[in-house]
């Protein structure tokens, strides 16, 4: 097995484009289970954790641009309060060890219907950055996900970074697993008010071939939410947003939960995420 | 490969690492350090924690390549020679072992904890340790532990 250690993004770029079969590693928190345990054993290793650049993120117009390979314990720490859904759901992510080499570019890159930053990237509606040495394209989170463990990327293609909005309104996430750390999701839900467009976002994890929003659950409550004179929203309300999310996803039976399960867990999810929020919206 | 990387302050060199193989493989199987344990290999228990460029991390969960020119610290590289370090020696004192196995990894993750924040409280030290499993179930012990080492260090 080859082993590439590129020091720099355009170096990597080169080595992706000469052999598009090296898998890119970074916190290794997928590819080394793999590899210890001998399930897969690809030609080359690509290990972009020596490039500066993609572990940096900056504020970038109403938003931030930020490196595939920043930490999801950095997330917490330094884009908490900017990106309080993500932050939220990067707290959910495994253990300390695990957040401080996990990344959301990993994330993005097994593409698997379970992971956790899947949902608030869609409720957020970011944009995800890919290059190859043809050039860069940003491809929305909602086009990103194309089947179980598949995404958009063409072979030669490495994530450089992610392009979300700061929130401008309250966010929310809630998961579902058998204790609070180290769990991988039996279903998770991402949900972020947007007052200053009148919409909501949101974002269906495992609970589907791949992450994916919950459209007609969204036009629903952008078209019942009262911005202006913010009251208590109505039970008959919160159930509706609850089903119309829960109908959203094509949930299977496996080892974590019955597809009935993560039905009525998402509607649950839904109905008090849209709840903390609206309260949240409502007291500011 | 030739592996070169900085160990408890060390530099060390290893001959014929496959590059793909864990930095806990290395440390145990090449470098002649078995303190952190090998467990479950997937990162879920934390028993093989070591702090990587002065981050704890899963040590199983890190290629050797990867490690290539970078710096790691091992349970054994704690202590102050034959002087413990405070938190081993709570560890010690309140009997926060039973078979042992988790105690490396919980020591360095308590470790960094204790530089993060003196005074941890309660759930602070839970969040902290819940990537560390205790199969003995003696988590009580090695609360005590924490919260004894955290008092001398405010105290020091």
């Amino acid at each position: 097995m080859e082993f590439f250690k590129p020091a720099t993004w355009s170096e990597a770029l080169a080595i992706k484009a000469e052999h598009p079969d090296a898998t890119p590693i970074a916190g290794g928190t997928d590819i080394m289970v793999e590899l210890n345990f001998d399930v897969r054993r690809p030609g080359a290793l690509l290990d972009l954790t020596e490039i500066a650049e993609l572990r940096e993120w900056s504020a970038v117009g109403d938003g931030f641009r930020v490196g595939s390979g920043v930490s999801y314990a950095r997330i917490i720490e330094e884009l908490g309060a900017s990106l309080p859904g993500l932050a939220m759901a990067a707290r959910t992510v495994g253990s300390p060890q695990i957040r401080n080499r996990g990344t959301v570019g990993g994330n993005l890159g097994a593409a698997s219907p379970a992971g956790d930053s899947h949902p608030p990237l869609l409720a957020a509606a970011a944009e995800i950055e890919v290059a190859s040495v043809r050039g860069t394209r940003r491809i929305p989170a909602a086009e990103f996900y194309k089947g179980v463990k598949r995404n958009a990327m063409e072979p030669d293609e490495l994530i450089a970074a992610f392009h979300i909005a700061a929130a401008d309104g309250p966010q929310q996430f809630a998961k579902i697993g058998t204790r609070n750390a180290m769990v991988i999701a039996v279903c998770s839900f991402g949900l972020a008010l947007h007052p200053s467009t009148r919409t909501v976002g949101t974002g269906v994890g495992s609970a589907a071939p791949t992450p994916r929003r919950a459209l007609d659950a969204e036009t629903f409550i952008a078209a019942e939410l009262e911005w202006d004179s913010p009251g208590p929203l109505r039970d008959s309300v919160l159930v509706r947003f609850g089903e119309l999310v829960a109908q959203a996803a094509s949930p299977i039976d496996d080892v974590r939960g019955t597809a009935d399960y993560r039905r009525h867990a998402l509607s649950v999810m839904a109905r008090r995420t849209l709840g903390w929020a609206w309260d949240s919206y409502r007291r500011n | 490969m030739r592996l070169r990387c900085k160990v408890n302050g060390e530099a060390l060199e290893a001959d014929d690492v496959w590059p793909g193989e864990s930095l806990l493989y290395v440390l145990r199987e090449r470098l002649g350090l078995p303190g952190s344990k090998n467990a479950c290999e997937q990162g879920e228990c934390g028993s093989c924690t070591v702090y990587l460029d002065g981050v704890p991390v899963c040590s199983c969960l890190v290629a050797a390549g990867q490690v290539e020119g970078h710096e790691v610290t091992t349970v054994e590289g704690l202590a102050d020679g034959d002087r413990l370090d405070p938190v081993q020696q709570a560890f010690v004192e309140k009997g926060a072992v039973q078979c042992g196995f988790c105690t490396p990894g919980l020591i360095v993750a308590t470790h960094d904890l204790l530089e993060r924040r003196c005074q941890p409280s309660d759930p602070e030290i839970r969040e902290a340790l819940a990537g560390n499993l205790c199969r003995c179930t003696g988590y009580e012990k090695i609360l005590d532990a924490v919260r004894l080492a955290a008092d001398r260090k405010a105290a020091s």
